[in-house]
Parts: structure tokens; sequence; C-alpha cells
């Protein structure tokens, strides 16, 4: 069996090169992969270009890529109030920018995990978000062309995995982390706590192992 | 030009709360419309919508209580009733966007006259907040409503004939409650359909840019909570 189980945060991120485009999981603070970001900090790769929800709080989750300015590019639906140094990096143009409507950033995740290039979509009709997208009446309504938004890697976090890959997540923190496993090249996860093959219920699994690359057990992690 | 007997956002979210029918589906945005749940009926049945992935949704959590993975579209950890159900974010917008919502309350900045909504940005503004599920929930609607102070902080009116505000989306409102009036969005125009207490439908009209369809009866808002907003 193929070993997707890695010692450690630093251990799984060690391969992340400058210009790699990475998906990061988690909203409101639930289900951030606070330790694999902690770890692409520590590693210090540059020019990534980021795909998530936020921009960090403060000191917390991005945040601590931005601060160390580690990424020049960024697709975000609600960078936050509290997105403090990508604030201020946008400002001097140090990082760029793409606001996408939040189920438009997981739907066109889910094309890219479902292996589909494009869609049509009523969401920003009319809006700045449609500047530069073909538009046509679909069944008569509206529609702008929504391309698939595929990653070099995702970083989500779980609450359970077996050593397969198999996970299950915890309450709300589920959010974006399954469509993000499905939508890059690499998946990384997080999780609470690895567990035996066998002992997940395949009736609860969120994750099917397929979409799983690594795995990393933290514990408990929380944001600073 | 200021009126008084303004309402406050507590009895702006207090008037909206009674537009919400027994056993609906309800999607609450930022700011006011995050206040409605606590002015429910009793009697009135709502299944609450949380666009991070919760049917279900309760009361915030007490201090001290707080799951810190069961928190809502503003971060703030809550709490799940019985019969709550957890799910990805694709789900929580296929329910917004896919029209699976009954209702949706959403703040506002601007509406226009034929119901479109600009709620994410002040033009000119830096580069804080952003769009999030607003404008997914503003399409996928069934019906809108929209909360918001009549008039904005430089004294100008919100409810105008078009949006000069970044666009969220077209003709997506269905009704507006503010601190002034309850008003329909109708294919003919806007109608006013109450006023709050005190306030008198040619001062709404003087708030507002579009000219207001005028029913011949056009009752008081019905708010029991008392506080009226303090004014000049």
């Amino acid at each position: 069996m193929k070993n997707k189980i890695y010692p450690s945060a630093d251990a799984a991120v060690a391969d992340i090169k400058d210009g790699t485009s990475v998906m990061f999981g988690g909203f409101g603070g639930a289900g951030f992969p606070h330790e694999l970001i902690r770890a692409v900090g520590r590693k210090g790769s540059r020019n990534l270009f980021a795909i998530s929800n936020n921009c960090g709080t403060n000191d917390s989750e991005l945040g601590v890529l931005f601060k160390n300015k580690q990424i020049h590019k960024v697709i975000a639906a609600f960078p936050g109030p509290q997105s403090i140094y990508f604030q201020q990096q946008v400002e001097t143009g140090e990082v760029e920018f793409e606001l996408v409507p939040q189920g438009i950033l997981c739907e066109r995740m889910r094309a890219a995990g479902a292996g589909i290039s494009a869609f049509y979509s009523p969401v920003g009709v009319g809006t700045e978000v449609a500047y530069g997208k073909e538009e046509r009446v679909v069944y008569g309504r509206r529609c702008i062309l929504e391309s698939a938004l595929l990653a070099d890697y995702a970083f989500i976090r779980a609450h359970r995995a077996d050593p397969l890959g198999n996970l299950t997540y915890r309450k709300a923190a589920r959010n974006f982390n399954p469509v993000m496993a499905t939508a890059a090249k690499i998946t990384v996860v997080e999780v609470q706590e690895i567990v035996p093959v066998g002992s997940l219920d395949p009736e609860t699994i969120v994750t099917p192992s397929v979409f799983v690359d690594r795995i990393v057990e933290v514990g408990k992690s929380r944001g600073n | 030009m200021a009126i008084k007997n303004r309402l406050t956002r507590e009895q702006i979210a207090e008037r909206a709360a009674l537009e919400l029918p027994d056993g609906a589906y309800v999607n609450l945005g930022w700011g006011i419309p995050n206040l409605i749940a606590g002015y429910v009926p009793k009697g009135v049945d709502i299944i609450f919508h949380s666009e991070n992935g919760i049917l279900g949704m309760g009361p915030r959590a007490k201090e001290g209580e707080e799951d810190f993975d069961i928190v809502d579209a503003m971060k703030a950890p809550v709490t799940v009733l019985p019969g709550a159900a957890f799910f990805s974010q694709v789900d929580a917008h296929m329910m917004t966007r896919g029209g699976h919502l009954d209702v949706s309350v959403l703040g506002g900045l601007q509406v226009s006259e034929r119901g479109d909504l600009a709620n994410w940005k002040v033009p000119g503004a830096n580069s804080s907040g952003g769009i999030g599920g607003a404008m997914d929930i503003a399409v996928g609607s069934r019906h809108l409503i929209v909360t918001m102070e009549h008039v904005n902080k430089f004294g100008e009116t919100k409810i105008v004939k078009i949006c000069t505000y970044p666009l969220t989306a077209l003709q997506c409102v269905k009704t507006i409650v503010t601190d002034l009036a309850v008003i329909d969005v109708l294919p003919e125009g806007l109608c006013l359909r109450e006023v709050a207490p005190g306030v008198t439908p040619e001062e709404v009209q003087s708030m507002t840019e579009p000219k207001l369809i005028l029913p011949r009866r056009i009752p008081d808002m019905p708010i029991s909570s008392r506080r009226l907003a303090q004014n000049s």
C-alpha cells in the first residue's frame, strides 16, 4: 500500500516550489489547515498563487503567508476586514487580487474536480464580476461563462483520516475542504487524528481516499 | 431633512421577521438581517441556513459553551437545533443559487426602482470586505428582502432610480424594509406598503428618489418593541 502518511507538516509541504498554486480550506475560523500554513511559512516558498475564501485574520490563517510576503496572487470571495497584510499589499500593488463570488468559487473548483472545463452561470451578470467574460442567454436567462479552477496543491483540514486517506469532517469545519480535495493535483490534509483502516464507517466518509495524497496528524490545532 | 420617528435597527429586524412564513428555509446576511432571528414570532418555525454549511442553525453559543467548529457566516460561534444538518460549501451554495431557500434577507447600500441591489462595496473604498456569498444568494433567491436604513450617513437616499454603487445582482429584490417604510418592488414600480409609526407617506417619498406608488390605505408598520430611534 502506498504510504500517504507524512511525519510532519513540514515534511508534507517540503516540495512546495516558488510560484505554486495552492487552495486553502477553511471558513470563519473553522476547518483551516493552520499547521500546513505555518509549515509553508517556515519553508518560505514565494510567489504563491493562493485560492481561499478569505485572506487571513491579522497574523492567523493566511495572514501568516501575507505577512511573510509569500503570496503574489490571490483569488478570494471575502478577503475580510481583518486581512491587514493582504490589504496593505493589494494597495501597494505587491499582490494581485481576483474577487470571485463565494458560490462560484466553489463551483469552479467542483467543475475542475469533475472534469468540466467551464459552465454558464447567472451569478454576477451585470456586475463587475462579469468584466471580460462571455455572456449568453441560456433558457431565457442571462449567464456568464465561468472556467474551472484547478490548483497544484490543496491544503485542507479534516477531523479523522484512515491511512488510505478517507476523511471525515467535524460540524461546520467541512466548508471548502471536500471540494478543494477534488480540485488539486496533490491534496494534503491535516487531521486531528489518524485511525486504522476499517474503523471509519463507510457511510460517514465525506472525502473518499482517491482524492487524498498526503496525510499529517496534527491534533487539535487552532489559529493564533 | 431629518425625519423623526425613524425605527431602530432592532425594530427594522422585528418588522422584517414578520415576512418569514412558518416552515420557511431562510438565509440571513450580515448586519440588520442577522438580528432578525431574535424576533421570529412564537409559533413560527424557521429553518435557518448558513452559507458555510449549516441548516437548522440556532442562536449564538453562550460564553464558555462555544464549539469553534460551529460558526455562522459572520464567524460567530453558534448552536444547532435538533434536525440540523452539516454540509459542504458546494451544497450550501447549491441551496442559495439553486433557488432552494424560501426567503433570503440581505443588507443594502442601494436598491433601485426595478429591484437591482448594490450591497458589497462603497465606491472608492479600499479593498476590505468582499462579495462573499451575496451574489449567489441574490441571484438564486426565490424571495429576497433587503433590510437597511432608508438614508445613508451622508444623508443620501438608498432607494434610487439606478444604482451607482457596484452591483450585487440585477432585478432581485422583492421587498425593502427600512427605518421608515416597507416597500414592495412590483413590475410597475415601487409600492409603499407600510410606514413607520409617526412617519407620513410624503416623508417617505421625500427620502426616496423614484416615485412611489401609494395605495389608498397605507397602514403603520406593526412594531411592538418599544425604543424608537433617538434622532434629531
